[in-house]
């Protein structure tokens, strides 16, 4: 596993707790898991993913992420309807790993709420947050 | 003590390391409270010698083959284990491993458990199978929580002619859920009554054992259809997988999941257990499938092996929210069925089950004419229903002293067939020893 | 130096079932066709299944080859934390194996299997004995049904007294099939933490304890190989709200003799004859995981139930209140068979020494390793010690590499990241079945290995070196199953 001064963290992105990050793109918002979240996986293996069209409530699980020997559900930071998914991970969840907030992201939803992103944490404080957990 | 290696002196020294007096004092942080003050009363220590002549004298007293002659299948058959079957399951390289979590040091577990999930999936046409599951009656209980998950409905349709046992294993199991089992009723030919399946509301799954507990072979093709009809799976049970060596798989009559009781593949009776829980199903569904699974892989240096795969669905990782919480299974029940199929191949299989059929034919046959009725008149494979003549109670138990055990009476399974009783026949059974029951019954 | 067990041989090659084989061998002796053929619709009936056809010898030797690639007890010491893999005696095999228990039909009327039934009957006797308990159910097949049997006996408990409840107090320390077998009888587990000297206490139970709580399922000696010292506390604390204490018994090998089950406060306690009771463990099955209960929980047990009527032993359906059949007949009778063998060639001093033994062993390795391995929680253990990886914090090597290289010098590894609230973990279980210098050499190569994980640890990182296959591609597996051939 990587220290984290040796991942990335976007400035334009924003983060959970949890590990999700989002970006608004037009009427969406898409999301998916830091770099932080894919190195501390390992190998992904595996990645579910809800359909389109289905509603979420923040923090609703809306999917699972596997390595081989472990499991971590995704908690959606924005509350919406999912708008697409990225069907590629289903045959190549590996760009999880290497391209985590390209490629490598999970789905796009349309918010129900207003701003919900601007509660989510900065670049700094989620880095912050990671260090404290170190 | 032989199984107890360590000398005084060794324990002494080892005592010495620990830094205590005695072996009393290992157990010192453990609250009175909690101790054991009296010795345990146990039996024993009996010799090899004397625990042999104990043992043997209760295992006498059981009424097996070849001295009895047992007309009875009902979910555990007798059939001939090849010597080598017996022989190559003692080697204690497979008998005495554990689960193969380190695979560098399990690949003979490993590759063995891969060949018995393709010899099962190619036995019943289906794209996959697990390595194992307990018993066909907790499989059939897994199978309809699995199609439960996948379709997220809560009702599931077992007919009435899936072995009784099975049926109150899944009862049991489905006892503190919400989930509803609906009763699909028997036919006058035997076999289960199709016409309510596309009408059940919120249908997880149909399940059909074929052939069913009166040995008749389920039109599984078009239960199959009705389940699709309703977007319910269609699951299919067995209790005598031989029979697939004769008949069209579950797979290619669409089956969803298959499942089933392993034991005539080379495992012996043993009083009920342990036999084998198969689970087989599409690639589809595997993520939802219960149990461990081997796959294939490459070492660092592109060698073929193997390893335990999938994990992600097991108890030790998702926990409350695994597939299933089995944990321990039945291996080297496993190992010894892919061992069977090995030693017979497909042309034995197929040779050896129409054997099944035909001499179950011969004995349907003579006790027919000997005044015995056939009630279910559909086809069977090596076990079928007959209706007594009067007072055949009292023949039985007359049997019984002679060393026959003349079928299974149906009446405490299903109290409405009062007089009915399953007979089996496999190969153990020559012809002149159905010759004789019949001789016996007519007389 | 020691001489280690880890050496070269000569291993063949061997290919897969239907890499080999030709149409037309034959394996098995056909029984003579002695009846005319009778044939079935041809629509109901295929041309055999699609599986290689072998000669005698095919068979022999492929399993034969297939066996040397594998590891067992027979092999070598298998320190398996958790999985107590003691040697397996040989007459037990035979014993079990003797036509007439392996012949048994189980619907064979019952004056005809007295002997099986007795052996039921004793069996649960000799095992209600060992534990305290007041009766047993030998059904379950294995532990985690068990587990679910205890379950389900809580859940018709409950429902007795008329009381609904939905949640069950789960460690965070225990086996994974404990919240499984929960959460399938619709209990959703409560996690608690254990204390800083890695056992539970009671005000941590008495925080979530409440009448919406069935009970608790504790694993006594708990997974980190210690004794849960407040069990009785914690047991006063569940039964003042109503609730049940179950214990998981996989660790029953360290406490024969020494604790009494049936005073600790236990009222559902599940035993795996395939650990403490010496039974093999098949390369993964099949066990038997008897589930013993106090006596206001045997009405609920499984049927049918061994009674002895007019002085013939028979089965009986006669329990109304019973949660039905776990198993489609009465569990895995050839395994307790084993069990019983076992049990009567070690009688009561023996059984209680075996317990003394595979402790003392699991402390003398923890001594004679604790200055090199990081011991979490240092106070004796029972049966299996429990170490991790900390000292080579800032190395690249880890508890796997370190379980890998054990394979070089003729050991299986111990269990490894489990139990999961600890780091790393390295969970050695010797057993009492060990003799000393193997112990040594354990500990020997444990000490070797430690050294070359802190002076080379990317040779480490090759290990093994000498096994039949290297380390395997494990996320290919898993991304792209390939499950049959």
């Amino acid at each position: 596993m990587k220290e984290i001064q040796e991942l990335k963290f976007p400035e334009d992105l924003r983060y959970t707790e949890d590990h999700e990050w989002a970006l608004s793109e037009g009427e969406g918002i898409k999301i998916g898991i830091s770099d932080y979240a894919q190195d501390q996986l390992g190998d992904i293996v595996f990645v579910e993913l809800p359909q389109k069209g289905d509603r979420f409530e923040k923090g609703g699980e809306f999917g699972t992420v596997e390595s081989v020997k472990a499991v971590a559900e995704l908690l959606i930071p924005i509350s919406g309807e999912i708008l697409t998914v990225n069907s590629t991970l289903d045959g190549s969840p590996e760009l999880v790993n290497k391209d985590p907030y390209g490629d490598g992201w999970m789905v796009e939803i349309k918010p129900s709420e207003s701003d919900e992103l601007g509660t989510m944490m900065i670049r700094d404080t989620y880095v912050q947050f990671l260090k404290g957990k170190k | 003590m032989r199984y107890l290696p360590h000398t005084p002196e060794e324990i002494t020294s080892m005592l010495n390391v620990v830094g205590i007096k005695d072996l009393e004092a290992l157990f010192s942080i453990i609250p009175g409270d909690c101790r054991r003050h009296e010795d345990m009363e146990l039996p024993g220590p009996f010799t090899e010698w004397e625990l042999t002549d104990k043992m043997s004298a209760m295992a006498e007293t059981i009424g097996t083959s070849p001295e009895y002659k047992v007309f009875i299948g009902a979910g555990s058959y007798q059939h001939h284990i090849p010597s080598t079957v017996t022989y190559l399951l003692q080697r204690s390289e497979f008998s005495t491993s554990y689960t193969p979590y380190q695979p560098e040091m399990s690949q003979g577990t490993l590759q063995g458990l891969y060949e018995y999930q393709t010899l099962i999936s190619r036995l019943l046409g289906m794209e996959t199978a697990n390595a194992s599951l307990y018993d066909g009656a907790s499989a059939l209980a897994e199978a309809l929580l699995m199609a439960i998950r996948i379709t997220r409905r809560k009702k599931v349709a077992l007919s009435t002619l899936i072995h009784p046992l099975h049926r109150q294993v899944v009862k049991t199991y489905f006892e503190p859920t919400d989930y509803e089992i609906v009763e699909l009723p028997r036919l006058e030919n035997g076999l289960t009554d199709p016409s309510s399946v596309t009408e059940i509301e919120d249908l997880a799954a149909v399940a059909i054992q074929s052939p069913n507990f009166f040995g008749c072979i389920e039109d599984l093709g078009a239960f199959g259809e009705s389940a699709l009809k309703n977007s319910a799976l269609f699951v299919t049970s067995f209790t005598e997988a031989l029979a697939y060596g004769l008949l069209k798989n579950p797979g290619s009559m669409g089956a969803d999941i298959v499942c089933g009781e392993g034991q005539s593949l080379g495992i012996p009776c043993s009083y009920g257990g342990p036999g084998l829980g198969i689970f087989a199903t599409k690639m589809k569904h595997v993520r939802n499938m219960p149990g461990r699974l081997v796959g294939q892989t490459t070492d660092v240096e592109g060698r073929r092996g193997f390893v335990l795969t999938l994990a992600t669905r097991e108890q030790h990782i998702r926990r409350e929210k695994a597939t299933s919480n089995i944990c321990t299974n039945n291996s080297l029940c496993a190992m010894a069925a892919a061992m069977y199929m090995a030693s017979l191949g497909g042309t034995g299989m197929h040779q050896l089950a129409l054997l099944n059929h035909d001499k179950s034919e011969y004995l349907k046959k003579a006790l027919r004419e000997s005044g015995f009725k056939i009630p279910f008149e559909s086809p069977t494979f090596n076990e079928f229903v007959v209706v007594s003549k009067a007072g055949f109670e009292k023949t039985y138990e007359q049997l019984l002293g002679k060393k026959i055990v003349a079928g299974l009476p149906l009446v405490s399974f299903y109290p409405d067939l009062v007089d009915h009783y399953l007979f089996c026949v496999t190969e153990t059974i020559s012809k002149e020893e159905i010759d004789i029951l019949v001789r016996e019954v007519k007389a | 130096m020691k001489e280690f067990l880890g050496a070269r041989g000569l291993v063949l090659n061997e290919p897969l079932l239907w890499e080999k084989g030709k149409k037309g061998r034959m394996g098995f002796s056909l029984p003579r066709r002695d009846v005319e053929s009778s044939p079935l619709h041809k629509d109901l009936t295929n041309e055999g299944p699609d599986i290689p056809d072998q000669s005698e010898m095919d068979v022999v030797r492929h399993y034969t080859r297939l066996s040397q690639w594998n590891f067992g007890v027979d092999t070598g010491m298998y320190p398996l934390g958790s999985c107590t893999m003691k040697y397996n005696p040989k007459v037990n095999e035979r014993l079990a194996a003797l036509p007439g228990f392996a012949g048994a039909h189980p619907m064979l009327p019952h004056q005809l299997s007295q002997g099986a039934l007795r052996l039921i009957k004793e069996l649960e006797g000799l095992l209600s004995e060992i534990t305290g308990m007041d009766a047993v159910t030998l059904q379950p097949a294995a532990g985690a049904q068990g587990e679910l049997t205890g379950m389900l006996l809580m859940h018709a408990y409950h429902k007795s007294q008329g009381s609904v409840r939905s949640k069950i107090i789960i460690p965070d320390t225990a086996h994974g099939t404990n919240p499984s077998s929960a959460a399938l009888c619709g209990y959703k587990p409560v996690p608690i933490k254990s204390n800083e000297e890695g056992i539970l206490s009671g005000d941590v139970v008495a925080q979530v304890m409440d009448e919406e709580t069935a009970g608790i399922m504790v694993t006594n000696p708990n997974t980190l190989g210690l004794f849960e010292e407040n069990i009785r506390n914690i047991a006063e604390i569940v039964h003042s709200k109503g609730g049940l204490v179950y214990c998981d018994g996989a660790n029953m090998n360290a406490v024969m003799g020494i604790v009494h089950m049936g005073k600790i406060g236990v009222d559902i306690l599940h035993l795996n004859l395939h650990k403490t009771f010496s039974t093999p463990h098949g390369g993964g099955g099949p066990g038997s995981g008897p589930v013993c209960v106090k006596a206001q929980l045997e009405p609920f047990l499984p049927v049918p139930r061994v009674v002895k009527k007019k002085g013939q032993y028979i089965f009986s359906e006669k329990f109304p209140e019973s949660i039905g059949k776990v198993q489609a007949f009465f569990g895995n009778f050839g395994v307790m068979l084993k069990a019983y063998a076992y049990i009567m060639s070690m009688g009561s001093d023996n059984l209680k020494k075996a317990s003394q033994l595979a402790v003392l062993n699991a402390n003398y390795i923890k001594e004679k390793l604790k200055d090199i391995y990081h011991l979490p929680y240092d106070r004796p253990c029972m049966h299996e010690c429990v170490f991790t990886d900390k000292f080579l914090k800032a190395n690249k090597a880890t508890t796997l590499d370190l379980a890998k290289g054990l394979m070089d010098y003729g050991f299986h590894p111990p269990t490894i990241y489990f139990p999961l609230v600890v780091n790393g973990a390295i969970m050695i279980e010797p057993t009492e079945t060990e003799c000393k210098e193997d112990i040594d050499l354990l500990i020997e190569a444990l000490k070797v290995l430690a050294d070359e994980a802190l002076k080379d640890p990317a040779s480490l990182q090759e290990a093994p070196k000498k096994t039949k296959v290297r380390r395997l591609d494990e996320t290919t597996a898993a991304r792209q199953p390939c499950l049959t051939g």
